[in-house]
């Protein structure tokens, strides 16, 4: 073990730092939500800089897609929980970072008690609801939370809810209906790597209270062109009084059906956004359908999807082989069944 | 009377550019115009989401002047 003022000599030497801001780094709780393209660049540097605690939250086990951004993993961690296989390179970073680990998603139920145990949120997540969630239960706990976000090769950066700051809510008070992730739009491996890595600078900031914590202000990057704007804006008193004032709650991406009188079979993850409101929707993922194809009724024909049209492929194979002949495949994924 | 709009995210995709020069002496400088001339000239529809920064600042809706930078930003979610 090597003594902690070698290690971090040369932030120390830093004036806005000292011996007094590497305690207050020591002594900071720091929660990550999502373990993905932006949670692992942020946790490694928020582990080399000696936070004291780093939690770290995630549902998803490594996949082989993730490797190309996802930078804490390597090919033995195919298979482990993101949240594990980091927890055991951070510690290979440093070994005195005190690493919590939580294997399931951001809640209703579990969020406020999470953000409570902590200093400072940030947001590796990749879809509206939760980043909603972590918004609201941010508000309710008076966490400050750093956000990012990406598409293809443009995002966007912000710090909600610091000191009376502004929320998410006030900077995009609605949630689209469609959530594009990088799983379909693509995305290079450099660009969650730059805005986490920016997220990891504004809670150092936020901790050390150092320099200007970018609150009501959106910084966007393109990286094709490296052009930048930093667009400001302001607290909405009545947005966040609506959260304040009444209980948590997932927020509901508004869609349904082309046709709702057909019957079909969802395959995916129950976390998987949208979610269209029908009674006609049997909802098994495709990870518990050994267990519960006895649910699916093969009296009438049941259009089976997932998000892209590749699992409801495998899941239709594994279904005829039980017998199942009443099994139509939606080519398109969800998206081309909606209105 | 020339203004620039910017296109960000899914918005520049479907406009095609990231940028351009637009003359306020042929669409007016009413903002709601404006913003409704530059959706509909590109078929896009407002679902509510999209949000529209005058000169870096959000919320302004004022009526335009010649210089204006008038950004579009939808709002993402990928991480």
């Amino acid at each position: 073990m090597i003594s902690s003022y070698t290690r971090y000599r040369r932030q120390i030497k830093l004036p806005e730092v000292g011996q007094e801001g590497q305690q207050k780094l020591a002594q900071a709780k720091v929660l990550l939500v999502g373990v993905g393209g932006l949670g692992c660049p942020a946790a490694q540097y928020l582990a080399a800089a000696g936070i004291g605690t780093i939690g770290l939250l995630d549902h998803d086990k490594v996949d082989e897609t993730n490797l190309h951004r996802q930078i804490l993993f390597g090919l033995e961690d195919v298979g482990s929980y993101k949240a594990e296989a980091a927890k055991k390179a951070l510690h290979r970073i440093n070994d005195q970072v005190e690493i919590k680990t939580y294997n399931f998603g951001l809640s209703v139920d579990n969020s406020t008690d999470l953000f409570n145990a902590y200093d400072v949120i940030v947001d590796g997540t990749d879809n509206f609801q939760t980043k909603y969630l972590i918004n609201d239960a941010a508000l309710k706990t008076d966490k400050p939370w750093v956000y990012a976000s990406i598409f293809k090769f443009e995002g966007q950066l912000s710090v909600f809810n610091y000191q009376n700051g502004p929320s998410y809510r006030c900077l995009f008070p609605k949630a689209p209906q469609e959530d594009m992730n990088c799983e379909e739009t693509g995305v290079l491996g450099i660009l969650p790597g730059i805005f986490g890595v920016y997220q990891a600078t504004e809670v150092i900031k936020i901790i050390l209270g150092i320099g200007e914590v970018l609150s009501g202000k959106l910084k966007i990057i393109h990286t094709l062109t490296m052009q930048e704007r930093i667009i400001s804006f302001k607290r909405v008193e009545e947005r966040i009084a609506a959260i304040t004032n009444k209980a948590l709650a997932l927020e509901s991406i508004n869609c349904s059906l082309i046709n709702e009188s057909k019957t079909y079979l969802d395959v995916r993850e129950l976390h998987e956004q949208p979610q269209p409101d029908n009674k006609n929707i049997i909802k098994i993922p495709l990870t518990e359908l050994a267990s519960r194809y006895e649910e699916i009724p093969n009296s009438t024909d049941i259009h089976v999807y997932c998000q892209s049209g590749i699992r409801s492929v495998k899941a239709i194979n594994f279904l005829r082989e039980q017998g199942f002949n009443n099994l139509i495949n939606v080519e398109g994924g969800i998206q081309s069944i909606l209105k | 009377m020339k203004v620039t709009v910017r296109y960000f995210g899914a918005i520049a995709e479907k406009v095609g550019k990231t940028e351009e020069e637009l003359d306020l002496s042929v669409i007016g400088s009413d903002f709601q115009d404006f913003k409704n001339h530059c959706l509909s000239s590109y078929h896009i529809e407002d679902d509510g989401t999209l949000q529209i920064a005058i000169n870096q600042e959000l919320g302004l809706q004022r009526s335009l002047q010649a210089g204006d930078e008038i950004a579009f930003l939808p709002p993402f979610a990928g991480g």
